[in-house]
């Protein structure tokens, strides 16, 4: 007769354990079901607000009679913790939902083939497009971009090459400048540049605000990409009687460079959605503006903001649609700066 | 026979840079320097557009509630009152509910992801999450009005009808649409990934041999947090909190669409009447007379001093936490 022997997991969770939750979990949904259909309270959330709680009264107290009340505690906060984590993804999946529900019935052929010239926000949706949005965006996105990135990046180096005697008050107003309002920006611009020399809106004018909100994403995220290059590339380039420039061109720099495009495309992703400065001084036009530098120029996030003002359901709809496509070209920059970085990490 | 062994001249050893080096250092140097140039225009320049509001209407621009402007049909201006009370009231007002309402669910979900969820859990979530920091403000501002607000009204009418006693939540006239408290939701909800992020990081920091002791000594998990995590990560927390109030404070378009718009000092979160002074600029841009854009750019002004105060003091708090790492 062989005995085998089986493992003993204390730890797992035995049949009866499961079929207690199971238990906990039917009596605190009936829970939030009467608790909902007697009082005030309505709607889904209210049953999942308070489903999370009765769950966690209910685990607590059976915790509390068999061990006692520090285990309560504990599974109280089990419950509570991830209850925090749900609020916490909640809004995220309702704007993902809403935003593909309602933005999908506007997505047309014609929207990426004319502009809104001959059209206003309210007529059908057959009419006009979202074209001039998103030429006017790419031309923001790039102008910003020649003119932020260098200085981002150019930041970041100081902060890691040099090292010099304002390391440590550079460090500390990038990060001061990553707070400035949007709006501020919008102003300073209107202040600095709009009103005393160009007097006039142009996708210049809002991608200089733009670039203003753009560095002090790019510089952090450069610095921290340029901190992760080991020193040992620094000392064997000076070793081979580099200098610091050509050190930094010919090894430092190309050994980041894929850590160095997540920091551009983080850049991207901040501006291309941003509203204010937009509406200050972009003048959004609706017509596609081939200058870069003079005439009013629409853009995606004008073109969301005055469909949903125009509040019609068409243009509503337009609003919606105008989101999506913004969404996902967020989403899409978003993922490609992610698994760049992840290659970088797995290297 | 002489012996003519040439001596060589010493080389001259310098740790001078070449020039392409000084070349180098000078040009990365001016563009570390940047971002205090910018920061010191942005500064200047709304400083000097405001300036003359700023001395007519005195200490009054920050005290006094009145925004109206008059003018002839020259467009001479005859009168003018511009003061900020109502708007800065109403911005402090939105972003304390903000950050009251996220503070404890981004502390609760960094707990929960550094210390409960399994790591492919984690993993997902993180990268939602920054997603979430990602997205533009106008998604959050036309989602939240057509979508968010109803139900945010209908939380407000019975907090109003079960703790209307509390003079904070006082609503006369019976009126919910478009208060601070719906912007203050909105907010939060922006804010949320941002202080998430920063607890999580603030929390994995927590020293890994005192929460093997704490577990060694049989705490449960939620004592070893309150035990070991909670006092290490308690400032950072609290850095990353000023940090969500500083974006709330400077945030416009969301506020803007969510927001009803009153020359009125109003203290009582509930009722749909409020201020903003990012929303402010926005409404009066349009309109507004050349004399009212320097009103403007005084309340910019009055703007970026109070983010840049209140964001300098929360990276230092940030920092300073990083470095002691008790």
């Amino acid at each position: 007769m062989t005995i085998s022997a089986v493992p003993s997991k204390p730890w797992a969770k035995s049949s009866s354990d499961r079929l207690r939750s199971l238990i906990f979990f039917i009596a605190a949904a009936g829970f939030s079901y009467a608790l909902v259909a007697a009082t005030e309270l309505k709607g889904k959330l209210a049953y999942a607000f308070v489903f999370f709680i009765a769950y966690a009264v209910l685990v607590a107290g059976f915790a509390f009679i068999s061990r006692g009340a520090p285990a309560a505690k504990d599974a109280f906060v089990n419950t509570l913790v991830a209850l925090g984590a749900v609020i916490t993804l909640l809004p995220i999946f309702s704007i993902l939902l809403t935003v593909i529900r309602r933005g999908l019935p506007g997505i047309k052929l014609n929207l990426f083939k004319t502009d809104m010239a001959l059209a206003a926000p309210t007529d059908p949706l057959t009419n006009g497009g979202l074209l001039h949005a998103i030429t006017g965006t790419l031309t923001l996105v790039v102008l910003a971009l020649v003119m932020s990135v260098p200085i981002g990046i150019l930041t970041a180096l100081y902060l890691t090459e040099i090292k010099g005697k304002f390391s440590g008050p550079i460090r500390f107003l990038v990060q001061a400048m990553s707070g400035v309002p949007s709006i501020v920006a919008g102003l300073f611009i209107l202040s600095a540049v709009l009103y005393p020399i160009t007097k006039g809106y142009s996708a210049l004018m809002g991608s200089l605000a733009l670039t203003i909100l753009m560095i002090p994403t790019v510089a952090r995220t450069a610095e921290e990409v340029l901190l992760l290059i080991p020193n040992d590339l620094r000392e064997a380039g000076t070793a081979l009687g580099g200098t610091q420039w050509r050190t930094v061109a010919m090894i430092v720099v190309p050994a980041a460079r894929s850590g160095l495009m997540t920091a551009v495309i983080l850049g991207i992703a901040r501006i291309a959605g941003e509203t204010a400065p937009i509406l200050l001084l972009t003048g959004g036009g609706d017509k596609v503006n081939p200058n870069p530098f003079s005439g009013p120029v629409g853009s995606l996030p004008y073109y969301i903001w005055k469909s949903f003002n125009a509040g019609s359901p068409e243009a509503l709809t337009r609003a919606w649609a105008g989101l999506l496509v913004l969404m996902v070209l967020v989403l899409l920059l978003f993922i490609i700066a992610r698994s760049l970085s992840n290659r970088k990490m797995s290297k | 026979m002489s012996s003519s062994v040439v001596i060589p001249e010493p080389r001259e050893i310098s740790t001078e840079p070449r020039r392409s080096d000084k070349v180098f250092r000078g040009v990365v140097t001016a563009g570390g320097l940047s971002s205090l140039v910018i920061l010191g225009l942005i500064l200047l320049f709304l400083a000097y557009r405001g300036y003359e509001v700023l001395s007519q209407e005195g200490i009054g621009f920050i005290t006094k509630a009145d925004w109206s402007i008059t003018t002839d049909d020259a467009a001479n201006v005859i009168e003018s009152h511009f003061g900020l009370s109502a708007m800065l009231v109403g911005t402090i007002l939105c972003s304390i509910v903000a950050v009251v309402i996220a503070v404890p669910v981004s502390v609760f979900s960094a707990l929960f992801l550094n210390f409960y969820a399994p790591a492919w859990l984690k993993r997902i979530l993180v990268t939602i999450i920054d997603l979430m920091a990602a997205f533009p403000s106008i998604l959050f501002g036309v989602w939240g009005f057509l979508v968010l607000m109803p139900s945010v009204e209908y939380w407000g009418k019975l907090i109003n009808k079960y703790l209307g006693w509390i003079p904070l939540f006082e609503v006369k006239p019976y009126f919910f649409t478009r208060s601070p408290f719906v912007a203050g939701v909105v907010l939060a909800i922006m804010i949320i990934p941002i202080i998430t992020s920063v607890s999580r990081e603030i929390f994995a920091q927590a020293p890994l041999d005192r929460i093997q002791a704490a577990f060694a000594l049989g705490a449960t998990r939620w004592a070893m947090i309150k035990a070991v995590v909670i006092p290490h990560g308690r400032s950072g927390v609290v850095g990353g909190a000023m940090l969500g109030l500083g974006r709330a404070m400077g945030e416009t378009v969301a506020v803007y669409t969510v927001l009803n718009i009153v020359f009125q000092v109003n203290w009582h979160v509930l009722l749909g009447a409020g201020g903003n002074v990012a929303s402010l600029i926005i409404l009066k841009f349009g309109e507004a007379s050349p004399y009212e854009i320097k009103a403007l750019m005084a309340a910019g002004l009055v703007l970026f001093l109070l983010t840049l105060g209140v964001n300098a003091l929360a990276n230092l708090i940030v920092k300073s936490t990083g470095k002691s790492g008790r």
